[in-house]
Formats: structure tokens, C-alpha cells, sequence
């Protein structure tokens, strides 16, 4: 068994794997308080991967040092897709609140379809190259090559974003408000949590770690498009899902536990059947374990 | 007095948090490294903005205040919906639109041009795909979103039958039916138990599964490259010319939207399209009023699939070419809008909803552009103004009579 490959798939899986878990973070937060499957959350990290390229495109010509610009740019994405999260929900979600459960969701696909051509018509149809590379990271050559740079800075940047996560849920007041709106939503607004507030302020969370997402991506593939949205989106549904939907340690489980299973698959198999493996995990855990990995069964009451 | 200073602040505040959200994607570009910026167009937005945000504030402090029954956005939808109750319930008027409308139809390949007829032709496939998907979504209150799947596998159903084994349209029509019903009912006995949004995920992934492996399993179904030469349904023989083939498929598709208008019609007021609503409405109940869950909901599976499957043959026939890029998301999302914007669970509507969304792009050129753009934003629309549709389905009602002459009285 040749262990440098098998290592350098692990690493592009763990690199895949933590950007699924930062876009799926935004999908798990959203169900787990409004119970809404954000499906316009895929574009809006796709909106931040463009911001990050427009971004670098704008300061690449006017000659500052490239990592500056690398984290202009993501500071750039994440505070518009910050402003984009907070837009959608106002407009789309908001007024639909207290509605059947399929009002909402169309509402979301609707939006979804809307943000995928407006950036089309926009910008274009065409991908494009992302401006800048990544700097190399010196003492990297250590892993004799298995390890990228750009890998490197995802995997931080991911794990540090979802440590911070973490705490911020687990220790501040504003987590904890978050966690009782998720657990109650009613019993929560009659103790003076302003739900709204919680509602913007989760998807402002989730649209900022999908932007850092996106602009991660970015830098990493090389290349955005228009569409790029709708299957990364889909993915971090699936590892949402599979981490147990509602669960924040879940997505981030479910998304690494994904990007290393499509890592070995396209490694050790073929890449041609990558989308599809993970569409069929999503149905098969629908199908016979609904609660995924790490979240709690629902039942159904009268 | 509605248009108060402070409203007019808001409204310029909204529109110029619109103008910076929109600036980085609608104004600048980044050309071969090269920064454009389109700053009209970021103002354009903000000036629709601001009309937009006031229409916004009058809807939601105003109109709503004043009740349902006022105003003009319920007005032309009541007036809408009392049109059609009007229409289904006096039989003469209605025998009067639907002959008028049938003899348009029927007479139209003789006075347009044969692009038109294709584009027609092609809006009938959209009616019975409409109606299809109508009876899960609509009637059944199941969330299909991988629908174009199905419409796939009618259509390669019929072309590989046809490649493989050299059968014609007519023997094809119900085999390709068959498969169709089959995959419908293999996408829904493991998603029986799901409910509303994990339905909608699983059949969008279904859909996807679909779409890729007919994308990558290139030896069976040539890839994206896809299937071409599959011959046009037979004449009892008879060879056509190229403009009497396209009026011949013409009719067809006519006649099997009507036959779908009708049998999708007679099926919402049968005895399993009744139970379909009722667990649309609510399931625990329906089950307790002794509805089975499972057969019921397969039943609704195997006919929505079943539509589509027959579309997708004629849609073959009618191309004699087709590719994995006809079936994909944007394809079920446009078949769902026309659902959704008709008024989930009407006949009516979705057929005019689907006529004219199918129609209207290939004559507004300016707006096939950005079709999919409106058709995005029209489905939030209607889900914030008038989530029942644009002509709703009529509710049966059940009065004794002599309950509802007293009420007269």
C-alpha cells in the first residue's frame, strides 16, 4: 500500500471535508432553530466566493502582498454575505413565518433560483480564475509535498472558526439564548429572548462561515462560477444530515466523516461517481437512521 | 396618509442597504484582470428598491390592517377565483370557453408558422408534466423536487428501447409508462416515512442520481453527448413531410395534455384522489379515518411518475434528439413554479400557469434571458402575497341541501 497517496487523499479529504463542515454549520444552525432547510444557504456561499474574487481582482492590481489580500477579501466576503443572510431571511423567510411548512421551502428554492442567475446575468455563465494563489507556507515541505499550502490554511482557518463556534455557543449569553430558542422557541420568547434577534443573528453566523466557506474554496480550486452553489450546498446538506441535523458537533463530524469518504472514492475508484455517493448517503441515512450520527430521535406528536 | 417623511426615510435607508449589498456583484466585473464598474446599474436597483420597499410597507402596515377582503391584490384574485368557481359551476359557460379554446388549438397549426407549432407543441408537454407533478405536490402535498427525473427516464426509456431493440413509438408509449411508474414507485417506498422538507431533499438527490448517471455511465446511455436519430411516431404507415410531421405531433401532444387535463380532473374528485387530499391536509387523521398510508401515498408516486414518463417519450419523438441537459434542477424547479404559481392542487390554474410560462419566454426574447430569474422571484412572491396560487383550487364542499337552502334563508 503506497502510504504517501493514501495520506495525500486523506489530507484532500480532511480539506474538502472541513469546508463542507463550515457550509453545513449555516444549514444545521438554521434547521435546528426555525426548523427551515435554507436551501438559498449554497448560494450564498457562492456569492462569497465571487466577493472574494472580485475582491482580489480589484487589489490585485494595485500591488499589495498577496496574503493581505487574502484576508481583505475573506473579511470583504464574509461581511457582505453577512448582509446578504440577514437580507434573505427578512425578505424571504420572515414574512412567512407561522405558515405551512411547504411556504417557506418553495420561498427558499425560489430565492435559491434567484441568487444562481442573478449572479449569471450579473457577472457570467462562464468560470472564472481565481487572481491569486496562495503563498507557500515554508516549513510545509517537511510533509514532502502531501500537505498544500492552501490545505494548510483551510484546515486552521476551519478548526479555529469552529473552536470559536463552539465557545461562543457553549459560554456566552447569546449562545445560550440561541440554544434555548433551538430547544423552545416559545418558552424562550416567554423568558425575554427576542427570537427575532436570535433568527438574524443565526443566519448572519451561518451565512459568515459559509462566505469564509466559499472564499476558502476559492483559493483552494482556483476557480468560482455561478454555479458552484447548488452542489457544495447540497453536500453540506448531506453532511448536516449526517452528522445528525440540528447538531453543531454533528455538521462538523458529518462534514469531515463526507469529505474523506469522496476523498477515497475518487482516489481508489473514480471520480465520475463522487456527486452520486454523496446523494445516495443522504437518502440511505434519510432512510434508516433520520436522527444521523450524533443527533437525538424526534418523535412525532399528535 | 400613506407616504409619510418617516416612511420615505425608511424606504431610501432600505434602498441604499440594497445599493451597497448589490455593489460588489452587479457593479463591478472583473474583466481579463481588469476592473469594470457598472455603477447604473447598482442605482437602477436602488431606485426599483425604493418603489419596491414603499409597495412593501403599504402591503404589510396598510392593506393588511384593512382586512383580506379589500384592496386590489385580493380583489383580482377573489375575482379570479369567483371566475373559476363561476366557470365549474355553470356547465354552459364552461362547455362555451373549453370549445373555444379547443378550437383554437385545434386550429392553430393551420394558421401559424411550424416554429410556432413546436413551441406549442412543447407547452403541452409542460401542461402534462404540470399536472403530473401536480398530483404529488399539489394534491397529495408531497414535495417532488427531483421531478424532471422521471420526465428523463420516459424519454430514455423510449430512445434506448428504441436503440436496442428497434421498437416503435406506439409499443414504447406504454413500456417507457411502465418503467417510469416503476422508478416512481422505487423512489417512494423508502421515502414513505419522510416527511415535507427531507422528501424534498431525498427526491432533489434522486434527481440528481438520475441526471449523473445518465451523464457518466456513457457506455449505456452515451453521456452528455446523448441520443439522436430516435425516429417520430408512425402514421399508421404512412411517410409525412417535415411540416406534417410537426403538425402530426402537434396533435398528439394536444391530445395528451386534454387526455391528462381530463383523467388528472376526473382523479382529484375520485375515491383515492379524495384520500390523497385528505392526508395532505393531515395524515395522523386521514389514517384514523382508515386511509392507508402507504398504498395511497405509492398510488400518488406511481401516477405523478407516470405523467411525466409519457412526456418525456413524446418529448423524444418530438426532438428525435435529447441530452442529460434537458432533465436537471432548473428544469423541476421551472415545472414546480408552474405548479406553484397556478395554484397548487388546480387544474385550472396549472394548466394556464404552465401554457403560459411555457409559451411566454419564446416570444419575449428580452425575458427568456432572465426567465429564471423571475420565475425565482415569482415563487417567493406568491409565497409572501398569495401562497394558494393565482386561481386556487375550489374546495368541495359537503351541505346537505336542505342545510343550505336554510342558510339562504
Amino acid at each position: 500500500m503506497d502510504w504517501q497517496y493514501f495520506l495525500e487523499i486523506l489530507f484532500s479529504g480532511f480539506t474538502r471535508g472541513s469546508i463542507y463542515a463550515l457550509i453545513a454549520l449555516g444549514y444545521t444552525m438554521v434547521y435546528g432553530i426555525i426548523e427551515l432547510i435554507n436551501f438559498a444557504h449554497g448560494e450564498i456561499y457562492m456569492i462569497g466566493a465571487f466577493t472574494a474574487f472580485i475582491v482580489a481582482g480589484i487589489l490585485g492590481t494595485m500591488g499589495f502582498p498577496v496574503s493581505a489580500i487574502l484576508i481583505i477579501a475573506a473579511l470583504v466576503a464574509v461581511l457582505w454575505c453577512v448582509a446578504y443572510g440577514y437580507t434573505l431571511e427578512k425578505v424571504a423567510y420572515k414574512p412567512l413565518r407561522g405558515q405551512s411548512r411547504l411556504a417557506p421551502l418553495i420561498s427558499a428554492i425560489g430565492m435559491s433560483i434567484f441568487l444562481q442567475n442573478y449572479v449569471q446575468l450579473a457577472q457570467t455563465a462562464e468560470f472564472l480564475r481565481f487572481p491569486i494563489r496562495m503563498p507557500r507556507i515554508e516549513f510545509l515541505s517537511v510533509f514532502g509535498g502531501i500537505l498544500r499550502s492552501s490545505d494548510f490554511v483551510i484546515l486552521v482557518t476551519s478548526a479555529v472558526i469552529m473552536t470559536a463556534l463552539s465557545l461562543f455557543i457553549r459560554y456566552t449569553k447569546l449562545g445560550k439564548a440561541m440554544r434555548a430558542t433551538a430547544q423552545n422557541r416559545k418558552m424562550a420568547m416567554l423568558l425575554g429572548i427576542d427570537a427575532d434577534k436570535i433568527i438574524s443573528l443565526t443566519f448572519i453566523i451561518g451565512s459568515g462561515l459559509a462566505a469564509l466557506g466559499g472564499t476558502l474554496i476559492a483559493t483552494h480550486t482556483m476557480q468560482v462560477g455561478f454555479g458552484i452553489g447548488f452542489m457544495a450546498g447540497m453536500k453540506a446538506f448531506t453532511a448536516a444530515v449526517l452528522g445528525g441535523i440540528g447538531s453543531i458537533p454533528g455538521a462538523m463530524l458529518g462534514g469531515l466523516v463526507l469529505g474523506i469518504a469522496e476523498s477515497l472514492t475518487t482516489g481508489y475508484f473514480s471520480g465520475d461517481y463522487e456527486d452520486v455517493l454523496a446523494f445516495a448517503l443522504l437518502a440511505l441515512i434519510l432512510i434508516f437512521r433520520p436522527s444521523g450520527i450524533l443527533g437525538k430521535a424526534k418523535v412525532q406528536k399528535v | 396618509m400613506f407616504l409619510t417623511p418617516k416612511r420615505i426615510f425608511r424606504s431610501v435607508l432600505i434602498s441604499i442597504w440594497f445599493m451597497v449589498l448589490v455593489f460588489p456583484i452587479m457593479g463591478i466585473r472583473i474583466v481579463r484582470r481588469v476592473p469594470e464598474y457598472y455603477l447604473d446599474r447598482v442605482l437602477a436597483v436602488g431606485v426599483v428598491i425604493f418603489f419596491l420597499s414603499l409597495l412593501w410597507a403599504w402591503y404589510f402596515e396598510v392593506y393588511k390592517e384593512r382586512g383580506e377582503t379589500k384592496g386590489i391584490f385580493s380583489k383580482i384574485g377573489t375575482t379570479c377565483s369567483e371566475f373559476s368557481q363561476k366557470i365549474t359551476n355553470e356547465e354552459s359557460i364552461q362547455r362555451k370557453i373549453v370549445l373555444v379554446t379547443l378550437l383554437f388549438f385545434v386550429a392553430f397549426p393551420l394558421f401559424s408558422s411550424m416554429y410556432q407549432t413546436t413551441i406549442f407543441s412543447l407547452a403541452f408537454l409542460y401542461v402534462m408534466l404540470a399536472l403530473g407533478l401536480n398530483i404529488v405536490v399539489g394534491i397529495a402535498g408531497q414535495l417532488v423536487l427531483g421531478y424532471a427525473a422521471f420526465y428523463a427516464i420516459g424519454a430514455y426509456s423510449y430512445a434506448l428501447i428504441n436503440q436496442f431493440f428497434g421498437l416503435g413509438f406506439w409499443i414504447c408509449l406504454p413500456i417507457a409508462g411502465i418503467i417510469t411508474i416503476f422508478a416512481g414507485l422505487l423512489l417512494a417506498f423508502p421515502v414513505l416515512r419522510l416527511r415535507g422538507d427531507y422528501l424534498a431533499i431525498v427526491t432533489l438527490g434522486f434527481g440528481e442520481i438520475v441526471r449523473l448517471l445518465l451523464i457518466n455511465w456513457s457506455s449505456f446511455t452515451r453521456g452528455s453527448q446523448g441520443i439522436s436519430n430516435i425516429p417520430r411516431p408512425g402514421f399508421f404507415g404512412i411517410e409525412l413531410s417535415p411540416a406534417e410531421t410537426t403538425m402530426y405531433i402537434y396533435y398528439l401532444c394536444l391530445l395528451a395534455a386534454i387526455l391528462t387535463i381530463i383523467i388528472v380532473a376526473r382523479l382529484k374528485n375520485s375515491r383515492i384522489g379524495l384520500a390523497l387530499q385528505a392526508l395532505r391536509e393531515d395524515e395522523i387523521a386521514g389514517e384514523a379515518m382508515g386511509i392507508d398510508l402507504r398504498k395511497t401515498k405509492l398510488a400518488a408516486f406511481a401516477l405523478g411518475s407516470c405523467w411525466a414518463g409519457f412526456a418525456g417519450v413524446l418529448f423524444a419523438a418530438r426532438n428525435s434528439y435529447i441530452n442529460p441537459t434537458s432533465f436537471t434542477f432548473m428544469d423541476s424547479a421551472m415545472i414546480l413554479s408552474m405548479v406553484v404559481l397556478g395554484g397548487m392542487g388546480s387544474i385550472v390554474g396549472v394548466t394556464l400557469a404552465a401554457l403560459v410560462l411555457a409559451i411566454m419566454p419564446e416570444y419575449l426574447r428580452a425575458f427568456s434571458e432572465y426567465r429564471m430569474l423571475i420565475f425565482g422571484l415569482l415563487m417567493v412572491a406568491m409565497m409572501i402575497f398569495r401562497p394558494q396560487g393565482i386561481i386556487p383550487p375550489a374546495k368541495r364542499k359537503y351541505y346537505p341541501t336542505a342545510l343550505e337552502n336554510a342558510e339562504k334563508k
